[in-house]
């Protein structure tokens, strides 16, 4: 057992670290919030920087080498999915990643796929070229557009004033239809949905790493009462609590990219949603007045975090899974895979 | 990232859940929760059994007598001796845990000899006289005193919270040598015998009405100056060198207990009808994930264990108390929630593990004091105040 990232793995998250402070700078970002802002929910989606996470294969690089991906495994995604969570990189990326090699185009950035879990809300809708359904037993597609009804196949779906400005939402009233679009034969619902959750988690733990060290350096600079506020007990312990559940949300994170069990799946994503809210809102605390601001970055963390919360499995649900895993020993034995 | 045994890993777990199987059905039935010397002599007959398997001190340096296992099959031993139900360490607590590998890491060749063997074999017992009644948190404020006379020093003063004091040979002391120095530097570490004359026990009446806990009283009592490990007035790196010692895998056992527990728990809802308030399943549900990455945590900390601590890393200890701690007390606080009036009765076992879950954010360094760590030390924050 050895339970550490291997050097290979730390330098693929460097290189992912590397490319998306180039390609997506903070100032990059706030030229997103910005523009969204202005332009509502209508504003598409950055294919070209799209394309470079697709050239880059944050979505292939599961696939095998013979498909164009490079044959890396859960624990390689989650690794570079925490650096984009981290850089608040917009976007389905885990719906993305998931349909590279279901849905052509998805691998290599060229297509744009999200999903919808069931009834509820869908994310980055008008710029989706397919939407996957993943909420039934079998996984289906829908092709989506850039008409006045981007997803014609489903029967309503409601513009929101998205909370979070760079993740444009449409609401979906249920029941979904069944058997719309295509079915996507030889794909298993279960891990697909999965492999997405987890996903989602690490971006989760990556923007709860950024708020943290966002809460840490202000702690360190303000100055109030003649010395940084870092220096007082009350500030230090939230930021100690701040690090201890991002450890504890990690921990979670990486054991269930190695496992893939369905509880370590849930434990992950809900460990995960749980630090990069509670992350978030220390951090928006600790920065005060600033922190109250659209200038500040805190709140893209925060509005971000509320929202991945309620894509693949929110708490409620996680919590229900985790509950019934109790009373069948599977889910509590410590498994050495 | 690899959470799968090594074939060497995997050999040792086989042949170790081998002899569980063998070796527990032979043991005696546990003695009475507060029947110390009863109690002594059956967590002495574990530590025996071990010893004479190979067990003991497995990932002690070999220098020391131990094994020099792996952090990763000393954790291999922690977990499937706790899952097949196997004695805890008991009243070897201090000596393996903390004065053994004290002694190990900064004793001389002869104090080694002395001493290891002996808390290898479960033929002494240690306790700790690290605390007083003005010394807690503030440790290095203690002022349990140590005047040299020729070859000995004669030792004044007052301890507090020391654990299996009634029924210990030894205790690894910590008195003020120089009273002028700073105060972290006038400190020496002394192993003391408790059957010198001048040392009172007095047993300690815990809120749970358990007496593991005493205070002692230390009138002149006399220590030879060979029984001093480190340098005089080291005493406090001495003492630092192991006190984080394994804070990363100390709870193992416990943590896989926990999830026992959690285990009987939801089985418990189920039977009495609690299951059907989804609040508490959902808080059931919390606890599994907490405690499914606390496990984890504990394997990280493990796989860690040789890598050189620096930042975040120095820390994970204190980050894993901290949450393990207050996760504990969650587990109990959801048990009593599940079992309504009967967890009025402190004759349940829930109930008992919910009073005695109390000390776990108050012993070996406060949640606060943790935090103090964590933020000083692992994040780089200014000192506080």
């Amino acid at each position: 057992m050895d339970f550490r990232p291997t050097s290979d793995q730390q330098a693929l998250r460097a290189t992912a670290r590397r490319f998306l402070a180039a390609r997506f700078p903070r100032d990059r970002l706030r030229r997103t919030v910005d523009a969204d802002a202005a332009a509502g929910a209508d504003d598409r989606l950055d294919r070209g920087l799209w394309r470079a996470l697709g050239e880059a294969g944050f979505f292939s690089l599961r696939l095998p080498e013979k498909e164009g991906g490079a044959g890396l495994g859960m624990p390689e995604a989650v690794l570079v999915f925490e650096e984009a969570g981290r850089a608040l990189v917009p976007g389905p990326m885990a719906a993305t990643h998931v349909a590279a090699g279901l849905v052509p185009g998805a691998a290599d950035g060229a297509a744009v796929v999200t999903a919808l879990d069931g009834p509820g809300v869908v994310e980055h809708l008008a710029s989706a070229d397919a939407v996957l359904l993943t909420g039934g037993p079998t996984v289906h597609v829908l092709p989506a557009g850039r008409g006045p009804r981007p997803a014609p196949d489903l029967p309503t779906t409601v513009p929101l004033r998205p909370l979070d400005p760079t993740t444009p939402l449409h609401r979906i009233p249920g029941p979904l239809p069944g058997d719309a679009g295509q079915r996507l034969t030889g794909t298993d619902a279960q891990q697909l949905r999965l492999h997405a959750t987890l996903l989602t988690a690490a971006q989760q733990l990556g923007s709860a790493a950024r708020t943290l060290d966002m809460a840490v350096e202000h702690a360190r600079n303000r100055k109030q009462f003649g010395r940084p506020i870092g220096a007082f007990q009350a500030v230090q312990h939230v930021c100690s609590r701040m690090l201890a559940r991002t450890d504890l949300a990690r921990s979670g994170v990486y054991a269930a990219s190695v496992t893939m069990t369905v509880s370590e799946v849930s434990a992950a994503k809900l460990l995960a949603d749980e630090a990069a809210v509670r992350n978030a809102r220390d951090c928006l605390q600790l920065h005060g007045g600033m922190g109250f601001s659209w200038e500040a970055d805190v709140h893209l963390h925060l509005k971000r975090a509320w929202v991945r919360r309620e894509q693949w499995q929110p708490p409620a649900q996680a919590e229900e899974l985790l509950a019934l895993a109790l009373l069948d020993d599977g889910g509590i034995a410590p498994r050495n895979v | 990232m690899d959470l799968t045994d090594t074939e060497d890993e995997r050999d040792f777990r086989l042949r170790l859940r081998d002899w569980l199987r063998r070796t527990l059905p032979t043991l005696p039935p546990p003695p009475p929760a507060h029947d110390w010397p009863a109690r002594r002599a059956y967590d002495c007959g574990w530590q025996r059994a071990l010893y004479d398997a190979g067990y003991a001190g497995l990932h002690w340096p070999t220098e020391a007598g131990g094994h020099g296992a792996t952090p990763a099959v000393h954790l291999i031993f922690l977990e499937e001796t706790e899952r097949a139900g196997a004695p805890y360490v008991g009243a070897n607590f201090v000596g393996l845990l903390h004065a053994g590998p004290t002694i190990a890491a900064e004793g001389t060749p002869a104090q080694r000899a002395r001493w290891l063997p002996a808390i290898l074999r479960g033929d002494e017992v240690w306790c700790q006289g690290f605390s007083e009644p003005e010394a807690g948190s503030d440790l290095a404020a203690l002022r349990t005193w140590a005047v040299r006379e020729d070859d000995t020093y004669v030792v004044t003063g007052s301890k507090i919270w020391t654990s299996h004091a009634e029924v210990a040979d030894w205790c690894e002391l910590l008195v003020r040598t120089d009273s002028a120095a700073p105060r972290h530097k006038g400190i020496s570490w002394l192993a003391m015998p408790m059957s010198a004359p001048g040392v009172t026990v007095r047993p300690l009446r815990t809120l749970a009405g358990s007496t593991e806990f005493a205070e002692l009283v230390l009138d002149r009592v006399s220590v030879p100056v060979g029984h001093r490990v480190g340098e005089e007035n080291d005493g406090w790196r001495v003492s630092m060198v192991t006190l984080s010692f394994e804070r990363g895998t100390a709870f193992a056992g416990e943590v896989v207990a926990c999830r026992r527990t959690l285990a009987d728990m939801a089985r418990t809802a189920r039977d009495n009808g609690r299951w059907d308030d989804s609040s508490l399943r959902r808080r059931l549900g919390r606890l599994n994930a907490q405690f499914t990455a606390l496990w984890r945590m504990t394997q990280w900390h493990a796989c860690a264990g040789d890598a050189p601590r620096t930042g975040a890393a120095a820390v994970s200890g204190s980050v894993f108390k901290l949450l393990y701690s207050h996760a504990r007390q969650e587990l109990y606080d959801t048990a009593a929630d599940l079992l309504g009036p009967a967890a009025l009765d402190a004759g349940h076992p829930w109930t008992a593990a919910r009073l005695s879950s109390l000390s776990y954010t108050i012993a070996a360094g406060t949640s606060q004091i943790q935090q103090n760590i964590i933020a000083e030390r692992g994040l780089g924050l200014p000192k506080g105040r």
